[in-house]
């Protein structure tokens, strides 16, 4: 325990390549660029079958087998491709093998999450509504931005919750791979034997706290967007899990944590 | 890589299918218990859970933020000590699949509609006959499919287990070997197996949830 | 006839003082609305008859029922079936020999209708080829081919077909007793109608004790053959046949709850047997002309009722019809009238004749042939017999005078429940 104190207040430890700011932001930037990559891919397919609930099923079990996938796995998978496409003077192959697969990977399983939440966003709000859009003249794609989107956002918040959270966790194993993030503490830690330990439990707190701290951030938000009437009164057993047949909110949604 | 390296060698592999198979037999050691042992402990904990809805709110919160834990970490942190065999890799695997399956099992009770055990209670049922002959049987639905999300997601962490030391084996071991060795044929292996391995379980308990539950395939179709 | 050896007597079911209390906060059923309490109730079922419990909501009508099979217990007082206090028994006993049928049905989803419908036989033991022939006789019993029926699953039914499984399974063990809450009130009206049409016809063949509840004035006065009636707070303000609530309603509640229009619903409950009918004049198809005419003018009306070789009806006729010489044809006469039966109720006849704008309603037997005319004013006065306004307390209530309309215990009998409407039950209902 002391360790580990010492380990997160030794100064050393703040600065520098493997310090906590630098191993942080790597570990957000590498997170950050895959939800928007998985984002720009998920959410406006998500928004298409949503609207016009076509293709859902394939949608839906696509997400299904996504969900199933180990992400360490996924994450290796890419490493001898990128490794070749490295050759061909691309990009630096050290880049190819830290931070690509993990990237791709990370991308690739925060889409289901994303089109789920998006697709179930979309599916909760009242058809009345949108009847009534179209019965006051409103197009296609202004009953989308006006009607559907500010009520579906905060369940597309929910499954945006869900995929930060995987990515989240995967980064931390990306470490392995030799790139950075707060998962280099574990993975350091566990190449020095018993002095590694501290580096050990510092590396788990940061990973946790940062997840923790997203989290409660998007829940946040989550709750900000929810239209005032369909919140639950305070103190009412809600933070994230409402009656399973509902829609799923954020933390509702239980995935692939790997 | 070092030059030369084969993506996939097919005459190691072939060379090596008796390791190749201990890892996958290691694998699926990892997983049975945890699962089993999560299904039982969760299904009591639901059903007692259900008779006290005072207990949610609180149960939910505890879970909700465990579950937010990157799972690397909570591992990393729960490994008391290297060395010993399987039952260390157990303890945060079943952790994890209580965490999934209470809340599915749970969904499961809850979902039974209230005017269906009103009228059982009320034609002579008994608390237990109640549970057993109509609770459970409309729970399975919801509960298989939190069984198949925990058995999907639990076939995924037991590869992350194997980083944190080499005397779990299983297919996470191919993986963490192949990467520390540069050797693409090893970890490759144990990847795609284990996503073949996640994705057919998924698909079984697909099958399975359809076939135990004949009721819900039969639609209105008469009037 | 049902096939078990000894039927099952129906029984006495009795409140002996009954009240039940909730303590502040009142503790919520699991899904249902809070349950009303009860105040001090006392009353009593007759053996094979139909207790209406009615009133507003949270009037305690449900908690009450509840009570007889325990799913509520009271707070005090007893409950009586045959005698012997229900908090005595042993519960599931108890709740096994009860018929109980809920508003939203409950039939279990995961099991088939012929397994739903022998519920209550499977929990006694019954073995599997005794429990699958009651499910097939109940089934024909409440209007559903067993061949169709027995294997599909309750999601594959209608609204209306799911209510007939629920009472088939509530009379699969032939309990002497039947609850019934709001059984009918989750269908649409048509196929309420029918199915209380058809509820009462069973009932005229198994003859069980019932309770009954519902919220609406009209099914009570038409299923009970005794009708409870429930104020807010649990005080039951009224309990007699349907007819004395209509026509002596005890108080400005029950006068108000039954409606402005109790008179109407009074002519429901009467026959055209119930009235006197009049002798019309009638002059038959054939008959000389002049002697038709003298006919005409020596009616009080100065109409006759032309009738054909078999007394049947063809219309009326005034003497400016009757011109020229020869014999009284068809052509001659008017059919502007209404034909009834003596079993048409009162209010039926009456709405007829109102619809075709007349005063006279010819009732005829079953081979068509006159019986005798009835008019809206015999009508209106027997809607004045026995009324009796909660102001006028000292208005002693007049004993209905005709004796048929009325069976062997002072009870009236319903109006016919209805030709049998296989077209319903074919249709799915």
């Amino acid at each position: 325990m002391d360790g580990v104190i010492a380990f997160l207040t030794d100064p050393k430890n703040w600065t520098g390549t493997t310090g906590i700011p630098n191993r942080l932001q790597e570990h957000l930037v590498i997170c950050g660029l895959a939800v928007l990559l998985a984002a720009l891919i998920a959410i406006p397919i998500g928004l298409y079958i949503g609207h016009t609930n076509r293709g859902s099923n394939f949608a839906i079990n696509l997400a299904n087998i996504g969900r199933a996938i180990p992400s360490y796995a996924m994450m290796v998978i890419p490493v001898p491709l990128t490794l070749t496409l490295a050759e061909t003077g691309l990009y630096d192959p050290t880049f190819g093998l830290v931070f690509l697969p993990p990237f791709l990977a990370m991308a690739f399983l925060a889409i289901p999450p994303l089109l789920v939440g998006t697709y179930a966003g979309l599916r909760a709000v009242d058809r009345d509504l949108i009847e009534a859009g179209r019965g006051m003249g409103l197009q296609e794609r202004q009953i989308l931005s006006r009607i559907e989107l500010p009520i579906a956002s905060s369940i597309i918040v929910g499954g945006l919750r869900t995929a930060t959270l995987q990515v989240i966790a995967t980064a931390t194993i990306a470490a392995i791979l030799g790139g950075g993030g707060l998962g280099r503490f574990i993975f350091d830690g566990l190449n020095q034997g018993v002095v590694g330990r501290p580096s050990i439990y510092a590396g788990a707190i940061l990973v946790t706290g940062l997840a923790v701290g997203v989290d409660l951030l998007l829940a946040r938000i989550q709750t900000a967007l929810t239209p005032v009437a369909l919140r639950k009164p305070r103190g009412t057993a809600s933070r994230g899990w409402t009656r399973f047949s509902e829609v799923p909110r954020g933390g509702g949604e239980v995935t692939n944590l790997a | 890589m070092p030059p030369g390296t084969k993506i996939f060698d097919i005459s190691w592999t072939l060379g090596h299918l008796a390791q190749i198979w201990e890892r996958i037999v290691q694998h699926f050691q990892l997983i049975v218990v945890p699962l089993l042992v999560g299904i039982v402990i969760s299904l009591i904990l639901a059903v007692w859970a259900v008779r006290r809805r005072w207990a949610y709110a609180p149960i939910t919160l505890i879970t909700g933020v465990l579950y937010t834990i990157p799972s690397l970490a909570a591992f990393a942190v729960l490994r008391p000590i290297t060395g010993l065999s399987f039952i260390t890799a157990w303890i945060p695997l079943t952790a994890y699949t209580l965490l999934i399956l209470f809340r599915n099992f749970t969904a499961g009770f809850t979902s039974v509609p209230s005017e269906i055990l009103e009228a059982a209670e009320g034609m002579g049922y008994t608390r237990r006959q109640r549970l057993f002959r109509v609770e459970l049987p409309l729970a399975i639905p919801l509960m298989i499919a939190g069984i198949r999300l925990a058995s999907v997601t639990t076939i995924g962490l037991a590869t992350i287990v194997a980083v944190l030391g080499d005397q779990f084996g299983g297919l996470g071991q191919l993986i963490t070997e192949g990467i520390q060795t540069f050797f693409p044929t090893k970890y490759l292996l144990g990847a795609v197996i284990s996503v073949v391995l996640a994705v057919g379980a998924d698909f079984l308990f697909v099958r399975l949830e359809r076939l135990i539950t004949p009721w819900s395939r039969a639609r209105a179709g008469a009037n | 006839m049902p096939m078990l050896e000894g039927r099952h007597q129906a029984a006495v079911v009795e409140f002996d003082h009954v009240t039940k209390q909730y303590e502040a906060p009142a503790r919520r059923a699991t899904g249902a609305s809070t349950p009303g309490a009860v105040n001090d109730l006392s009353l009593k079922v007759p053996a094979g008859k139909i207790c209406v419990l009615v009133g507003p909501s949270g009037c305690g009508k449900t908690t009450s029922l509840k009570m007889v099979n325990r799913l509520i217990e009271p707070t005090s007082g007893r409950i009586l079936i045959d005698g012997v206090d229900a908090a005595t028994r042993e519960l599931t006993d108890l709740r096994r020999s009860i018929g109980y049928v809920i508003q939203q049905v409950g039939l279990f989803p995961h099991q088939t209708i012929s397994d739903n419908v022998a519920t209550v036989p499977r929990l006694l033991g019954w073995s599997k080829s005794r429990q699958r022939e009651r499910s097939e006789e109940l089934l024909g019993l409440v209007g559903l081919d067993p061949a169709k029926y027995r294997s599909r699953y309750p999601t594959q039914l209608s609204g209306g077909e799911r209510q007939r499984v629920g009472v088939a399974r509530a009379l699969a063990a032939d309990p002497p007793i039947m609850l019934m809450d709001e059984p009918f009130g989750a269908v649409d009206p048509i196929v309420r109608d029918r199915l209380q049409n058809e509820f009462l016809r069973l009932q005229e063949s198994i003859a069980k004790t019932i309770l009954f509840v519902t919220h609406d004035i009209d099914e009570a006065i038409k299923m009970g053959d005794l009708v409870a009636v429930f104020q807010t707070g649990g005080i039951l303000a009224q309990f007699g046949p349907p007819l004395d609530i209509l026509a002596a309603p005890a108080s400005e509640f029950v006068a108000r709850f039954v409606g402005q229009d109790r008179g109407l619903k009074r002519l429901s409950l009467l026959r055209v047997a119930d009235i006197p009918l009049r002798a019309p004049t009638t002059v038959r198809v054939g008959d000389e002309i002049g002697h038709a005419r003298q006919r005409v003018a020596g009616d009080p009306m100065h109409y006759v009722l032309v009738v054909d070789d078999a007394s049947r009806p063809l219309g009326w006729a005034a003497e400016a019809d009757l011109a020229g010489n020869g014999v009284v044809v068809a052509d001659m006469a008017n059919p502007v009238s209404p034909t009834v039966n003596k079993r048409t109720t009162l209010k039926d006849a009456l709405s007829m004749m109102l619809d075709a704008d007349v005063q006279t309603g010819v009732v005829v037997d079953r081979t068509g042939a006159v019986q005798g005319v009835v008019t809206i004013d015999a009508i209106a006065k027997k809607m004045r017999e026995g009324e009796h306004s909660p102001a006028f307390d000292d208005l002693a209530m007049l004993a209905p005078e005709e004796e048929d309309g009325f069976d062997g215990e002072g009870l009236p009998i319903r109006p016919d429940a209805g030709a049998a409407d296989q077209a319903a039950v074919e249709q799915g209902v």
